[in-house]
This record gives C-alpha cells, structure tokens and sequence, in this order.
C-alpha cells in the first residue's frame, strides 16, 4: 500500500499511522446524548469495501488525511487533508 | 468410526481403505431449534457443547466457505491461559481445562500439545508487571514461574541476551501453555458436533436475519430460507457483516494479523516465546516450520493478506531476539481477518432482539478461547443466562463504561489493542 499524501505525493506506507474510521472527524456536541457519545466512540460501519479512515502523515508534512480505500482489495481511492474534509462538512452542516 | 491405536493398526494392515468422510454433508431442513452463523472454532464448539452438554441436537451451523477456511484454520496455535484481568483471568482458565481433556472427548486427536510459554521480560518495571500477572494466574489456579535470566537461558541458550536494547531480564513460565493443530481442532468439533445430529452446511453464506415483532425468526442464505427460534452470529472477522443484517451496529473494527513460518527444521525450539517488547512470537511446529509472527499491520483490513511493512518489523524483531533464526528460510506467510474489540476483550451475550445472540471480539487471541467459547455460548444459548465462567463479557460495557477489561492498560479505543 503506498498513499498519495496531497503535499508530499505516494510514499510508502511505513511513513503513516493510522487512526481509524473517518467518522472520527464527526464529533458530537459537548451536550449531544450518551448514546450518540458512544456510538461515536465505539461503534463502526466496519464495511467490507470502500472505507474512509484517518491517516497522520507522521514522517512527512504531519499533516491529518482522509484516505479513500478498498479494505478487501487494498486499493486506494483517494487521500484528502482532513481539514478540507471537516470545513466542507461544517459548510454543509450551516 | 471410534478412533484408537488398534484402528490405526487394522486400517494399516486393509489397505486404508475404512476411512471415511468425518462428517456427513446435510442438506438445510427448513426449520432448526438454533442456527449458528459462521463454522469457524468457536462456532463449531457451540454446536458441539449444545448437543453434548444440553442435549439440543436440531441445530445447524452455516458456514459461507468450508469447514476450516477461516480463522480457525489461519493462526499460530498458542493455547494458554495467563490472563491477569477478573473476566478474563476466570474465562481462559475454564477453556484451558477443557483443551486439557479434549482429545479424550472428542476421541480425536488434536494434537494439543503443552510444551509451555515463556513471557519475556527485560527491564526492572516489566518484572514487576510480571511478577503481579504471575500471582494473578496462581490466584486463578493455574500455574506461573518467574524465572530470572539464567532460568531463561538454561531453556532457551541461542536468545541474544545482551541486546542493547532489549537485554532479556527473565522471563514469566507458563508451563501448562502449549499449541494445538488448529486445523484438527475444526475438525474434531464438526465430527463431534456431527455424531451428535448436528447439520454443517458448508457453502451457505447467510444473507439476511428475520426479525418479526423484536423476535428473530429464521435467516436468509444462499441456499434459501431457513427458520430457526434461535440464531447465534459467531462469523469472528464478518461480525459486523452479519450483525448489520440484524440492524445493529458493533463495537468493532476489523483488522489483519499476519504469520509467517519456515522451512520444515530439525527441533530446535521446544517451547512458546514471546517477546513482547518487539511484537514478536515463535514456536516450532511439529513439522519443523518456525512458526512466528507479530502485531496487527493496525489498519482496518478484509484482505486476509498484510503489507510488508509489518512483514518487515516481524523479521526484525525476529534477528533481534534469536539471530540464529536469520539462516532459516521463510516457507510462507498469510493474513487472517481479526474482529478487533476497543477493550481488546471478547463479547459474548444476548442482542436486544429475543433468541438473537453474538460472539465476537477474539481479537488476535481467540484460537485459545474454542472450547471454553463454545462451552459458554452453548449455555447462554441453552438457558439465557451466561454461564459462571464468562458473566463478564457484556456487550453493554462499552455504553456504560462499568467493566472494561482492558489487558494492555492502553485505553478502551479502536486501534489500540
Ligand atoms: C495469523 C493469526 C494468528 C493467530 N494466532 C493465534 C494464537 O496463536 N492463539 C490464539 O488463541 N488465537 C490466535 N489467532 C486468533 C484466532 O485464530 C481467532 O480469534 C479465532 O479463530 C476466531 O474464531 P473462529 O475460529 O470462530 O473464526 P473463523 O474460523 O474465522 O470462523 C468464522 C466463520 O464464519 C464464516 N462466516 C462469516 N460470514 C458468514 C456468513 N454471512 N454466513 C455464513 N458464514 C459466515 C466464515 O467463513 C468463517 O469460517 C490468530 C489469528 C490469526 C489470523
Ligand atoms: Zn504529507
């Protein structure tokens, strides 16, 4: 697996970590219910498939991305910097 | 068949020619007391313990693929019972028991075989941490020996116990420890399952879960309807496939675990080791092959093979450890599909939907946990209640938090165990 990190271009897979899914980037309100809380912090889609997750571009720019990718083929998709990805769903939340 | 020494000697003699199939190939009858989804280990021991311990013997276990195909038949063998957490500690020591009479049970050789585990440890800290697990397993009633570094190396003279990095200190013995020929183990319980009524379908992959008013009510497959009053999701790595046929969503995150083996060498490893600062274990089969392997490659994966990165830090840790591994030649390597809980702790307990249960969450360590799994999953199926030995794998505990069992002391989150 090799990603295409938007800054530093594809580099090899031992200069990421990954965090996991990218519903980590959907946090609840302070106020939001227990349930909500929960199913935030432990509950997954754990698709077989095309998968978003959260990957830190440790050895490179140090920059959060959201990688795109096949979890039964290993393929990736694409990779966003997770900050684009967050203020285009707080725009589309407004 | 029954199988003994004599048969062995008759059969020699005739040409083996009296083998027969281990088990029949059924087709589905329309209706059954218990489906269990998925015929890996565990799910073929809850069938077996169901028939044997409760007598309820009009049950059918679905398998997508074959008998052995998946986890159960993918892994590194190690069966052992040193866990140091109440709810653990009690589960694993009730399976122990069970592998240690389990060939007489089954009348079928699995080749369980207590060689014993050696824990590395290798700094003052680490043998503490030891140390209190040690007294934790003998407060179980199992057994534990902590063995200083000339205790190891009496045992294990080739280690390179100087390493400027990781010097090994001692080690933490668990002589009752071992491995077991996985693939027999499958084996032994769908024959045994078998003799006593069970159905296995091979080649049925579940589709769908019926639910009528909160009450499971049969599944879907690829081999047509089947109804059932009660259904048991036991599917390890696809978990969250199945359940989500359920309409639940679980607390878990698939992975892939690699393992590696050598070419077939002449003993030289008579024990388990684990070296747990490099992410690295070993043991010799009984075919010779050094059988090791590491941590997970840590992204969520339905692959069943690894990236070699991961292949990598393991072959390294190996050098590290035991440099003598470096002139063996690896033979073969694979990747298995591990349902990942964020406790690092198994579930086992009843759905919100009635006569709907789930067995999941063996992480890498659930090879161990196939009698006492099926021996308890068996009895929550047969009486609602969980039995004694496993009252605290509950489903809930991640909701409210009250009793997480985490081993590792890192944190109840995904991707940390
Ligand atoms: C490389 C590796 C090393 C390991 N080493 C160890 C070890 O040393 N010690 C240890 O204790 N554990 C170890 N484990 C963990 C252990 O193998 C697993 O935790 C355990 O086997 C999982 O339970 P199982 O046997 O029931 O799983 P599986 O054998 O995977 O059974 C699940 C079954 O469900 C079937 N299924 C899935 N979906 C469906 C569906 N929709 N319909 C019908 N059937 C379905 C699958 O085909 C599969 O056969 C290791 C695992 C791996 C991959
Ligand atoms: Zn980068």
């Amino acid at each position: 697996m090799r990603i295409t990190c938007p800054y530093c271009g594809t580099r090899d897979l031992r200069e990421f970590s990954y965090r996991g899914a990218a519903s980590d980037l959907e946090r609840p309100d302070a106020e939001a219910p227990p349930e909500e809380w929960h199913a935030y912090l432990h509950l997954r889609d754990n698709p077989a498939g095309v998968t978003r997750d959260l990957w830190y571009h440790e050895m490179g720019c140090a920059s959060w991305l959201v990688v795109t990718r096949n979890t039964v083929t290993h393929e990736i998709l694409a990779c966003d910097l997770a900050r684009d990805v967050a203020l285009k769903a707080r725009e589309a939340k407004r | 068949m029954r199988f003994s020494a004599w048969q062995v000697l008759k059969e020699g003699l005739t040409g083996n020619r009296g083998w027969g199939a281990h088990w029949r190939d059924p087709e589905p009858k329309p209706a059954y007391d218990v489906i269990i989804i998925g015929g890996g280990g565990h799910g073929l021991a809850t069938a077996y313990y169901l028939a044997k311990e409760h007598g309820i013997t009009n049950v059918a276990v679905l398998e997508k693929g074959y008998i052995g195909g998946g986890n159960v038949g993918r892994n590194t063998t190690i069966v052992r019972a040193n866990y140091g957490l109440p709810g653990n500690s009690e589960f694993y020591s009730h399976s122990l028991k069970l592998w240690e009479g389990l060939e007489a049970d089954l009348n079928y050789n699995v080749m369980h075989s207590q060689r014993g585990i050696i824990n590395l440890f290798h700094s003052d800290g680490a043998r503490d941490a030891a140390a209190r697990r040690g007294n934790a397993m003998i407060n179980q009633g199992d057994d534990a020996v902590l063995l200083d570094r000339e205790g190891v190396r009496a045992m294990l003279p080739f280690l390179d116990y100087d390493n400027i990095r990781f010097p090994v200190y001692g080690g933490l013995y668990h002589a009752r420890g071992g491995t077991a020929r996985h693939d027999a183990v499958a084996w032994g319980f769908a024959r045994g399952a078998d003799r006593r009524g069970v159905d296995l379908i091979q080649n049925c992959e579940v589709t769908g879960i019926d639910i009528e008013q909160g009450r499971v009510t049969g599944v879907q497959t690829t081999r047509g309807a089947i109804k059932a009053k009660k259904v048991a999701m036991v599917a390890a790595g696809r978990s969250g496939q199945v359940a989500a046929m359920a309409g639940m969503r679980l607390p878990i995150e698939s992975h892939i675990l690699q393992a590696f083996v050598t070419e077939g060498l002449k003993p030289c490893l008579d024990t388990v080791v684990t070296f747990g600062m490099g992410h690295f274990y070993i043991s010799q089969s009984d075919k010779g092959g050094l059988v090791f392997g590491g941590d997970l490659d840590f992204y969520a994966s339905y692959a069943a093979r690894g990236n070699l990165p991961q292949a990598e830090h393991v072959m390294e840790a190996a050098m590290t450890l035991m440099p003598m591994i470096g002139k063996a030649r690896v033979l073969r390597s694979w990747g298995g599909i591990m349902d990942m809980s964020p406790d690092g702790s198994p579930i086992i307990d009843t759905t919100h939907i009635d006569g709907l249960f789930l067995n999941c969450g063996w992480c890498y360590g659930g090879f161990k946990a196939v009698p006492g799994s099926g021996h308890v999953t068996a009895h929550l199926i047969a009486t609602g209640r969980p039995h004694a030995a496993a009252t605290k794998y509950r489903l809930d505990r991640f909701a409210t938090g009250i009793g997480l069992m985490d081993e590792e002391g890192t944190g109840s989150q995904h991707n940390l165990h």
